[in-house]
């Protein structure tokens, strides 16, 4: 039981070292918090919904190294990501910037929120005012309240 | 609800069916990433070829102009060995000058792979650490990039060129600039 126990510790703790930490980390730790910083903001372009310091997919390994590589050179972050836009275009960025291409993804949520708003007020609006009631109809209620009351 | 009104609801639905019929239909995958190099030159890049004794290649190659394929491939791919016919018949039957890129490949295993199916390359170039392929922006082998006579991207085929999608898709590409 307790080798056991002991095997599922290890597994756990093995597992748990993920992934980018796998390869060689830059000298300049602050260089290399921008990196890591960058790596969580870029997208692997093979399992798409992971970011690459996620992935575990070659090519996010591949461009984490990219990554370290630019940031040793001295490019600031928005070099880098400049750099991966030219290649694999603003999809590559798990935050899309806001131009041409996606103004609508940008400006969806207030274009529906306008819509509904829109639809509300002119339901509202077709709705008719209800008018009092007429004598006969009056009339017809106190009867159909007396028939309760009975 | 009265008048026009009442349609709106019905209206939503229609536009929704439709968008919904627009993208699930022709041959879409969603999973593609658009290239951005379309229209653009081809990078620049310099690679070792794939037998020593021949010259590296570069962007130079692409500028012949005719037409050219760059096919980024590589022994351990599987699609790529289902495209392999229709590159061997792109390069023989139609006349296409193809480049091929061996992608993360040893040249021996590239070469072996090339010696069992046929060689369509006109030029074969080896990019062992995959970084000349990301400066094309592929995300996985096989891809297809179509290059015009001055070393213009104008298409790229993502995925293998498998069923009818040399006829639908390359084709008419490769017909619009011969």
């Amino acid at each position: 039981m307790r080798a056991f126990l002991l095997g599922v510790f290890f597994f756990f703790s093995v597992s748990a070292y993920g992934v980018a930490v796998d390869e060689k980390p830059l000298a300049d730790p602050v260089m290399e918090a921008t990196a890591r910083t960058l790596m969580k903001e870029i997208r692997c372009l093979v399992c798409q919904n992971q970011s690459i310091e996620d992935s575990n997919a070659d090519l996010a390994k591949d461009l984490r190294l990219l990554v370290r590589e630019r940031v040793a050179l001295g490019d600031t972050p928005a070099e880098v990501r400049a750099y991966l836009v030219d290649r694999y275009g603003d999809w590559v960025l798990l935050d899309p910037p806001l131009n041409q291409m996606t103004l609508f993804l940008w400006a969806s949520p207030f274009l529906f929120l306008a819509l509904v708003a829109g639809g509300l007020i002119a339901s509202k609006k077709a709705r008719p005012a209800s008018k009092p009631l007429s004598k006969a109809e009056k009339l017809q209620l106190e009867l159909l309240m007396k028939d309760a009351e009975k | 609800m009265t008048g026009f009104g009442r349609y709106i609801p019905v209206l939503i639905v229609v536009v929704i069916l439709a968008v919904f019929f627009k993208m699930m239909g022709g041959d879409r995958n969603p999973k593609e990433i658009k290239s951005v190099l379309i229209g653009k030159p081809v990078p620049v890049f310099s690679l070792p070829a794939l037998t020593e004794d021949k010259p590296g290649i570069s962007e130079a190659d692409l500028k012949t102009g005719k037409p050219t394929l760059v096919n980024f491939f590589a022994s351990w791919c599987v699609p790529c060995r289902a495209e392999h016919e229709n590159l061997m018949r792109l390069a023989f039957e139609e006349g296409v000058p193809i480049i091929g890129i061996a992608y993360k490949n040893e040249a021996v295993k590239a070469q072996a792979f090339l010696d069992e199916l046929g060689n369509p390359f006109a030029k074969a170039a080896l990019d062992l650490n995959g970084r000349v392929s990301i400066d094309w922006g592929v995300t996985g082998v096989p891809e297809t990039f179509l290059i015009d006579g001055a070393g213009i991207i104008r298409y790229r085929h993502w995925g293998p060129i498998v069923g009818d999608s040399l006829e639908k898709r390359l084709m008419p590409q490769l017909e619009k600039l011969q």
